[in-house]
């Protein structure tokens, strides 16, 4: 009786051994890798937040790596740097599609440099799938596929959403100034913010376009001042609104309520000019966000690798989220398919919604936009929270002031 | 129309910065004018200052200005052995350009590696303090860096004038031979002015580090307008960097103050292109 016992333990004990080793040999990726290609803004004035995406892109890749990978094979992410720069952008993707034979392709940072590479991509009919374009008209190749969820108007989407956050205030603005950089996607949509504002009976005091990398907020912070809205509309991209601000400061002057179109996020929550200003998101670190899948996973990794590379501000936000909903459609389009087949990810993307940390995406559009999901956000209490629409809200949030 | 409000305060304003352009020309001005070394390292070298003044003040918490006693003669250090290398290499004029474009490129990838590409900004208790004067407002640390450049313009300018050392080397810059022949150590005295020159980078540098957000691509943002500044106040002139920065900052500040902000770099080129064109000895 003894010796069946043992018998039959030391059988369970190798079958338990022999599985463990099955499983663990299943679940680890091996092969040839998956070679993803893209470029990031490295260097450049686009430096900043495209770290960002570097840093939001790594974590996703290794934890691919950690599990199955993609169709049981370990990915490599072939990034190089386009300096900011769309003309090089355009020359490195066509690099990595002809010389380095990339399997698949993932977009750059900020929209000249997308619709650079997406001229490529569609040349080489690649699945182009990207996080960060805010030009929905220009969009016209059938297989990009994107995961700034502006919808297709942005312009007249975003700055709706806005405008319905401070009427539904106490104290709604009545005029508006509109101060843009002349970035492609700012102007876009700090156009459509004017038109918007017209339409709505707000009085636009001023409406200025400054040159992307403007160094002199001097005269314009006076311009503002001696406008005096009810609303500031900073048509910002990177460290423009805070450097208005300050000059703004300066001149003893900060505007009732300011709107800043793509800050970065880090600098703007931790600038003491920086209170109560807005901007807009898909994605914050609170309910109900923090139920969307990935976010879990990638809140605590990110902020362990952004610490690790001295970012100032470690927290998931927009800019990172978008990045790693397009890990996540690629993916997805991957694993539905079973297959690196760009044609066939094509037509299974714009057919089927993709569960990402930002929420459900759908592709079948006009130029492949879906819903509208931006809401806006706020600085309170040295953190960027969610006060618009309500229902997104942080636990107890509003907009400021009431 | 504008009020006389938004009028003054842009020439305030304009003012200001004119002072910063007029102090980040003065060293290249002076390399360019004295040594015919056409420096744009020196644009990389303001931002390395700008960087540890940075470092200094916001990370290990020095006062700005010992900070800025610590940078100014490190860099002034820089600047000689700068010079032995060009020296060594006999980097003349025309290859400066190329030589000190990759220095600069350099410069800023090691920027980048060290302070990644992420924005940086120093905070100090003065970043938004103003004085006012009337209906006008003027910031304390612009303020600062304006009279800075103009006791710097006026004492090189000085130095240049009534020293043996400044005569000297404006009389190896217009003739080198004829100098020699009366004794001058050219040499010498052009590691000495080297070095200056790359202190006067450090200490524009603390100021960009005090004003401004810092990111590694500002090294190009400057390049324009202070070689605009450069040619305008004539190769070698420090008070002529100095009227010149003030002359561009104000068109500047006043064309976005009255008309659309993207038509301020038009106004200063169209100084300098009808400048060139009037008097293009100034080269």
């Amino acid at each position: 009786m003894i010796r069946i016992r043992r018998v039959a333990s030391r059988g369970a004990v190798i079958a338990l051994v022999l599985l463990t080793c099955a499983t663990t040999a299943l679940a680890a990726p091996s092969g040839p890798p998956v070679r993803i290609g893209g470029t990031l803004a490295l260097t450049g004035p686009l430096g900043p937040t495209a770290l960002l995406h570097k840093i939001a892109g790594e974590v996703y890749v290794d934890e691919l790596n950690k599990t199955t990978g993609l169709l049981g094979r370990p990915v490599e992410w072939v990034l190089l740097d386009d300096q900011s720069k769309p003309e090089l952008t355009r020359s490195l993707y066509e690099k990595l599609i002809t010389v380095d034979k990339v399997d698949l392709i993932i977009g750059p940072y900020a929209t000249s440099g997308i619709l650079a590479a997406m001229g490529v991509a569609q040349r080489y009919q690649k699945v182009f799938v990207h996080h960060s374009f805010g030009m929905p008209h220009l969009a016209k190749y059938e297989m990009h596929f994107p995961t700034a969820a502006f919808g297709p108007e942005p312009n007249r989407t975003l700055p709706t959403t806005v405008f319905d956050a401070v009427a539904a205030t106490a104290n709604p603005p009545k005029t508006v100034a509109i101060l843009t950089s002349k970035f492609p996607s700012a102007q876009f949509q700090s156009f459509g913010a004017k038109e918007v504002a017209e339409k709505r009976g707000l009085k636009v005091v001023l409406y200025l376009e400054y040159e992307f990398g403007t160094r002199d907020w001097g005269s314009l912070a006076a311009r503002v001042k001696d406008a005096n809205p009810d609303l500031l509309w900073v048509g910002a991209l990177g460290l423009d609104g805070n450097q208005l601000l300050e000059a703004m400061k300066k001149l003893d002057y900060t505007p009732p309520r300011h709107f800043h179109l793509f800050p970065a996020p880090g600098p703007l929550v931790v600038a003491p000019d920086g209170k109560w200003a807005l901007s807009s998101t898909v994605f914050e670190e609170h309910p109900p966000f923090l139920n969307n899948p990935g976010a879990a996973k990638l809140i605590p990794l990110f902020r362990e690798r952004a610490a690790k590379a001295n970012v100032p501000y470690t927290h998931v936000d927009t800019q990172v989220a978008g990045s790693w909903a397009a890990w996540q459609v690629l993916e997805a389009a991957v694993n539905a398919t079973k297959s690196l087949d760009d044609k066939a990810m094509g037509q299974w993307l714009r057919k089927n919604r993709v569960d990402t940390i930002i929420g459900k995406l759908r592709f079948d559009g006009p130029n492949n936009y879906g819903d509208d999901l931006f809401k806006v956000k706020q600085v309170q209490d040295g953190k960027w929270v969610v006060v618009w629409p309500r229902e997104f809200a942080a636990p107890g949030a509003r907009l400021l002031p009431p | 129309m504008p009020s006389a409000t938004l009028l003054g305060q842009s020439v305030v304003s304009g003012l200001l910065a004119g002072g910063l352009y007029g102090l980040l020309a003065l060293g290249l001005s002076l390399s360019w004018g004295l040594l015919r070394l056409v420096n744009i390292a020196h644009f990389a070298l303001a931002l390395l200052g700008a960087y540890l003044t940075y470092q200094l003040g916001q990370v290990l918490h020095m006062a700005p200005w010992v900070a800025a006693a610590v940078v100014v003669p490190t860099f002034f250090a820089l600047g000689v052995a700068l010079h032995v290398v060009f020296t060594r290499f006999r980097v003349t004029e025309l290859t400066s350009l190329l030589v000190t474009f990759g220095f600069a490129v350099i410069l800023e990838s090691l920027i980048q590696w060290f302070w990644t590409a992420d924005y940086r900004r120093y905070e100090t208790p003065y970043t938004s303090a103003s004085l006012r004067i009337g209906p006008l407002f003027v910031p304390v640390l612009e303020l600062l860096a304006c009279l800075t450049a103009t006791v710097l313009a006026l004492a090189t300018w000085a130095w240049l004038r009534f020293t043996y050392v400044g005569k000297a080397l404006r009389a190896s810059a217009e003739d080198p031979a004829i100098a020699a022949a009366f004794g001058v150590n050219h040499r010498r005295h052009a590691f000495l002015l080297s070095g200056v020159a790359a202190a006067y980078a450090a200490v524009a540098g603390a100021f960009i580090a005090l004003i401004s957000t810092l990111a590694p691509a500002q090294i190009w943002a400057w390049l324009g307008t202070v070689f605009a500044v450069v040619i305008i106040g004539g190769l070698g002139n420090p008070v002529g960097a100095l009227l010149a920065g003030f002359l561009i900052g104000i068109s500047e500040s006043v064309t976005m103050a009255v008309a659309a902000p993207a038509w301020a770099p038009l106004v200063s080129f169209s100084i300098l292109i009808g400048l060139l064109v009037l008097r293009p000895e100034r080269v």
